[in-house]
């Protein structure tokens, strides 16, 4: 019966998602929607970065790598997958939908091992040796790229097709998606195992104590948030008419990293408020292009100074909201 | 054999550099458990003061008129680059990293991300995101011996080098000062209930660890011919793998890291491909880290709580 109700609300959801397609489609020009379509991606961003980087407390500055890898998996696969479906299925929206979810997920099984691959050897310890490996990967990931040929090397992947890779992305498929992972990682965040990791962030030695697997969490959570960082890579090379390893530079690890923090480490709701913000203010910023990334220097600066927690702290949204509708008010005590 | 002997030199001279860069990176987490990311980032800064002040003494009317720049030129410019340095080492550390220096450790941690990203991009802004040809303040003269070409700029990295770390290990090792770093980075907690002024310890840290930062700027100036905002990043990283692989807090496991990550990146270059030297290095990153994560000569410490 539960299991019903589940399937009925989220079913009731992305029958939603498909009818506000239409409405942003007719209310809102290209741009607007690009910028929406980019939100929903960062919002898939932020809050997978920041089960590793706000629940969990180990420190990825390399991000952008994982989601060079699904974005490169995802065109890859798509294109290749594209015939042989079309084949089966005939051209149609099925099959388009059939070849872009298989790609994305291919995309971010890729993400996912690699992040395996970096987070092995660096989880291991304690420490801040995460920041260094991930780094690196995500500076060698692109070096990699640039020099694979089958790859298209620095002028990117564009599939086989003159025109590009196939639009697949839109308004339906971004939220869809971004519902689906911000339910996975807000019920991972409240589980067992959730609780876990928020242990590791707060002591890892007393988490130890206590028989938590520590490494094995850590390399899952971290393996975990490099496949959503995979998911929102093959959504946005789908956005592109291609992917270039230019797109994954280290400014976008950072813009990641701006995202969590300005919203507050280890809160999902202010995950998404920070992608969000962080869509628009590119956009808001574009003239100041040069200066963007010293402004969010020192925003980073003064934010750890001024307010360490971020914007909601490890706090929710709706957990803010409700208390304060059922908090009584306190009778003031006369005392004499 | 020959090519053997000479990617030795050429790799010897490189490493000399990364142990120059590393030396600041165990410093500062062997006292406050802090990855300085922003030290890559003084350390080219302490390029680019040293390619002003070479400009501002001079350096192109000599290379106009033929002649070599002076000895005592070139040192003064590596010394006003050293004092700019550790200027700028001690104002991070006084303007971002004091504020959090109690905080839990992730903070700390962003911060520095936070300088590092800021030098960069105030870098590109200030002094053009284009790279510079570095002033020859050493004009090359070449020598072979047993047919392994040898330049005077290789030897003078590694001399300048090793003086440098020789001065450092006198320092840490004679003064009253040095023994104040070693008995913070052992226990800073203890060193302060003895009466150690922890905040003037650790402002020299910075300074020192700067200057040499700057040095190795400059010498890397010297030996890669180019300067770019961005130099520091790549750089400082290597550098701190230098420091993990030999036992970061470890003074000579700096030494001993940044020499074999240099003779490491230029056997790489050399054998293999050049296209692998920044990928050797975080193969050893891994390596170390999965293999003997306390380093070459580091020591395992035990946890307490």
């Amino acid at each position: 019966m539960r299991a019903l109700i589940r399937f009925g609300i989220a079913a009731l959801i992305l029958l939603a998602i498909y009818g506000l397609e239409f409405g942003v489609e007719a209310a809102f020009t290209e741009y607007v929607q690009r910028i929406i379509l980019l939100a929903g991606i960062n919002v898939i961003l932020a809050v997978g970065l920041n089960l590793i980087n706000g629940t969990t407390g180990q420190f990825s500055i390399g991000h952008a790598g994982f989601m060079a890898v699904g974005a490169y998996g995802a065109a890859f696969v798509g294109v290749k997958l594209a015939p042989p479906v079309h084949g089966a299925l005939g051209s149609g929206p099925l099959a388009d939908a059939v070849v872009f979810n298989v790609a994305l997920l291919v995309g971010a099984l890729f993400a996912g091992i690699s992040g395996l691959i970096v987070g092995m050897p660096s989880l291991r310890l304690r420490g801040d040796y995460l920041a260094v490996v991930t780094l690196g990967f995500g500076e060698i990931i692109r070096i990699l790229f640039n020099n694979a040929t089958f790859l298209g090397s620095a002028t990117g992947y564009s599939g086989d097709d003159p025109s590009g890779l196939p639009a697949y992305t839109n308004f339906f498929w971004v939220f869809a998606w971004a519902t689906a992972i911000v339910t996975l990682i807000h019920n991972l965040t409240f589980s067992q195992t959730g609780r876990s990791l928020t242990a590791i962030r707060e002591d890892e030695i007393a988490a130890e104590a206590m028989a938590t697997p520590t490494t094995r969490l850590k390399v899952t959570a971290f393996a975990i948030s490099a496949a959503t960082a995979g998911v929102a890579g093959g959504l946005f090379a789908h956005m592109q008419a291609g992917v270039r390893p230019e797109d994954f530079r280290f400014e976008r690890s950072i813009d990641m990293i701006v995202m969590i923090i300005v919203g507050g480490l280890g809160s999902i709701s202010g995950a998404i408020l920070g992608g969000i913000f962080v869509a628009v203010s590119l956009e808001l910023m574009r003239d100041l292009q040069q200066y963007r990334l010293v402004l969010y220097a020192l925003l980073l600066i003064v934010i750890m100074i001024v307010r360490p927690e971020g914007l909601l702290g490890t706090r929710e949204l709706h957990h803010l909201l409700r208390r304060k509708k059922t908090a009584k008010p306190a009778t003031p005590t006369e005392s004499a | 054999m020959t090519q053997f002997l000479q990617q030795l030199i050429n790799g010897l001279s490189l490493g000399s550099i990364y142990a120059l860069i590393a030396l600041g990176y165990t410093m500062v987490y062997g006292i406050l458990k802090l990855i300085n990311f922003a030290h890559g980032e003084v350390f080219m800064v302490g390029a680019y003061t040293g390619f002003y002040a070479a400009g501002f003494l001079g350096v192109a009317d000599f290379e106009a008129q033929n002649h070599s720049f002076p000895l005592y030129l070139a040192l003064l410019v590596l010394i006003i680059a050293m004092a700019a340095a550790a200027l700028l080492g001690m104002t991070i550390e006084f303007l971002a990293y004091r504020p959090v220096r109690s905080a839990p450790r992730l903070t700390p941690l962003i911060t520095a991300i936070g300088v590092s990203l800021f030098l960069q991009n105030a870098g590109m802004l200030l002094f053009s995101p284009n790279p510079q040809r570095y002033p020859a303040i050493l004009s090359e003269v070449r020598f072979a011996v047993f047919g392994v070409i040898v330049t005077n700029i290789k030897l003078t990295i590694f001399a300048v080098a090793l003086c440098l770390m020789f001065g450092l290990h006198l320092f840490v090792q004679k003064t009253w000062t040095g023994r104040a770093m070693r008995a913070l980075s052992f226990n800073i907690d203890a060193a302060k209930l003895m009466g150690i002024d922890t905040n003037q310890v650790i402002r020299v840290t910075f300074a020192i660890g700067s200057a040499l930062a700057a040095a190795g700027g400059i010498l890397f100036g010297l030996d890669q011919i180019t300067i770019n905002p961005l130099m520091g990043v790549l750089t400082g990283l290597k550098a701190f793998v230098a420091a993990v692989l030999g036992g970061i807090g470890s003074i000579p496991g700096a030494v001993v890291g940044g020499l074999l990550i240099g003779l490491a990146e230029q056997l790489t270059a050399g054998y293999l491909s050049p296209e692998y030297r920044d990928a050797i290095t975080f193969l050893i990153l891994i390596l170390i880290l999965l293999l003997k994560p306390e380093g070459l000569l580091g020591v395992v410490r035990v946890e307490k709580v």
